[in-house]
């Protein structure tokens, strides 16, 4: 009894290192990015577009509005991809087909991001440049290669998520004379919508974090993009390209950049907390 | 719940003991730290090979991370020598050595006609006022900026020598062979012709990269490019252009016609230096040292000026 009493204080002692970790990076972000914030003001922060630090001018808009483009893209491509590796695996792929692939996909996600980072500069900026045109570092390939990084996430989380669906509800509309597809897009892509969306969102929290292969393939600029193959610098890169140098304002502008970045993702977390949620609570009921 | 919070603070207080003696640890024997300009850092590399070859009790540990970051590093007593490519600010109050000298090189793609610029043309390309080629007697073809970083000594270097140069006589007719035409603001809209911004802004447009090799590796690839690197650096993978008809070399950058001329510098701290750091630094001044620097492209220091620069 007291063994057990001792072992349990143990684990959570460990247990709390790890969250004492987090509450000490939230604290000091937010003790040193606040102060900037309430003097240049929040609206100045985050709605001006001059980001010119040596100057004391702090806006962030072109890089909110380019986390946000590089984002959607990456989304739309990374979506697509996962949701349908994850339909194959889970639909029309024989078992032992799936043992083979599922790791493949899944060792995608332990590729070092430079290495995406790598492949996008060498292969794809010149590709577009030369194709499509503009700089090259562009919307479109922080799209493609996030896309692409994303790909691991989705899938995997969509995969359970389809796996999670009861199988009578799959035998019952194959039953009643449905089609492999029909079934899928009617039957088992609706029980798992809520599975699939968090799936989305938590590779999108991915995508919005990533620093090192955007840096590499965004070109970087202070302007926000108006087309896809404008270069951008998103809020990450921001912060890993001058947290080196940066001292004083400067320095806590990096920091508020990175409350900016963590609120976007909490509210991102938030959201996929909460349509997990109203998942489990339906698997519940049925 | 009481016992939880207990145990809370003991984790809080773990992770700040673990991090205490991290930090508190290094300082091998015989080690020298050097950090900052990544600039700067493929040559204090090969110099800190050469010096741990003759004197293998010393151990010369390089890193990059900026001329700036060079400098905090030596403020935080982290590293015993920052490395920086350009002069010390006022407020940065250091002892500094002048190690080399570097000309900050113009570069662009090899496929590209134009061949000399004037300073004035590259400074109304980088705020954005030209924005095709054709307007400096190149191809009809827009103008692609690369820069670097907010905070990196070459970018700062360069801000300082080009952009808030003064107005020298306005385009002194380039010497150039190119039909460069002086009038470097003649295809502009009038009204962004203001007189003389006393402090010019590189354009948002540009793109910024976040070393030298990065800027070389894009201007390498892309014939619309241009872009600002060391001049010791550029090894005959990007077109260097004359600035204001000077082909930056060895002579120029000594005798100073080649304008666009910045120092190396060893930072230090005020007062006493180890003993490894003192050696490190005389063999980097020695004759020896001087003559590395110098088959690598870059310019010797020379005698006496920025003995002892820190302003």
């Amino acid at each position: 009894m007291k063994q057990d009493r001792v072992i349990s204080l143990v684990l959570l002692a460990v247990a709390m290192s790890a969250i004492s970790g987090l509450a000490v990076i939230t604290a000091f972000i937010f003790k040193e990015g606040l102060p900037i914030i309430t003097k240049v003001g929040l609206g100045g922060f985050i709605l001006s577009s001059d980001w010119y630090p040596q100057e004391g001018e702090f806006g962030i808009l072109p890089m909110i509005v380019g986390s946000l483009a590089v984002t959607a893209g990456a989304m739309i491509i990374g979506a697509v991809l996962g949701l349908g590796c994850a339909i194959v695996l889970t639909q029309f792929c024989p078992p032992r087909l799936v043992a083979v692939l599922k790791p493949c996909i899944e060792l995608l996600a332990g590729i070092p991001s430079v290495v995406y980072g790598f492949i996008g500069v060498t292969i794809l900026v010149p590709f577009i440049r030369d194709h499509l045109g503009g700089p090259g570092l562009s919307v479109l390939a922080s799209s493609i290669v996030l896309g692409v990084m994303v790909v691991p996430t989705v899938t995997s989380i969509s995969v359970d998520a389809l796996r999670a669906v009861p199988r009578s509800y799959r035998e019952g509309s194959l039953a009643l004379g449905a089609t492999g597809w029909q079934t899928t897009h009617m039957v088992m892509l609706k029980a798992a919508r809520s599975g699939i969306a968090a799936a989305i969102i938590l590779g999108m929290g991915r995508a919005v974090g990533e620093t090192m292969a955007v840096i590499m393939v965004a070109g970087n600029t202070l302007e926000a993009p108006h087309s896809l193959l404008d270069p951008v610098r998103t809020l990450t890169s921001n912060i890993a390209l001058e947290m080196g140098y940066a001292a004083g304002d400067h320095r806590r502008a990096l920091f508020a950049t990175g409350v900016i970045l963590f609120v976007i993702i909490m509210i991102l977390n938030t959201i996929a907390l909460a349509v997990s949620r109203r998942r489990a609570g339906k698997a519940g009921r049925a | 719940m009481r016992w939880a919070l207990t145990i809370f603070f003991v984790a809080v207080g773990l992770t700040v003991l673990g991090s205490v003696f991290i930090g508190s640890r290094g300082g091998k024997e015989g080690a020298v730290n050097v950090v900052g300009s990544t600039s700067i850092q493929p040559f204090a590399e090969m110099l800190a090979q050469e010096f741990h070859k003759r004197r293998p009790q010393y151990y010369v540990e390089v890193q990059g991370g900026g001329s700036t970051a060079g400098i905090e590093a030596v403020r935080n007593g982290i590293a015993d020598i920052g490395t920086c490519s350009r002069e010390l600010k006022p407020d940065e109050q250091f002892e500094s050595r002048v190690i080399a000298k570097d000309g900050l090189a113009i570069i662009v793609h090899w496929s590209n006609p134009v061949s000399d610029l004037t300073s004035r043309q590259i400074r109304d390309m980088f705020t954005g006022r030209i924005t095709n080629w054709k307007d400096v007697g190149g191809k009809d073809q827009p103008i692609r900026l690369i820069s670097r970083e907010e905070g990196s000594g070459t970018r700062e270097a360069f801000q300082k020598l080009v952009m808030e140069k003064k107005p020298a006589r306005p385009a002194t007719g380039s010497t150039g062979t190119q039909p460069a035409s002086g009038a470097s603001g003649a295809h502009v809209p009038s009204d962004v012709r203001r007189p003389e911004d006393p402090k010019p802004r590189i354009s948002r447009k540009a793109l910024t990269q976040e070393s030298n090799g990065a800027v070389r590796e894009l201007v390498k690839n892309d014939a619309c490019a241009i872009g600002y690197m060391s001049l010791g650096l550029v090894s005959g993978e990007a077109k260097i252009l004359k600035v204001d008809g000077v082909m930056p070399q060895t002579s120029s950058v000594t005798d100073g016609t080649y304008p666009l001329v910045r120092p190396f510098l060893f930072v230090l701290k005020k007062g006493e230096l180890g003993e490894g750091t003192q050696r490190f630094i005389d063999f980097v001044l020695s004759e020896d040292g001087q003559a590395m620097l110098e088959k690598e492209g870059l310019v010797r220091a020379g005698k006496p000026e920025g003995r002892d620069g820190g302003k």
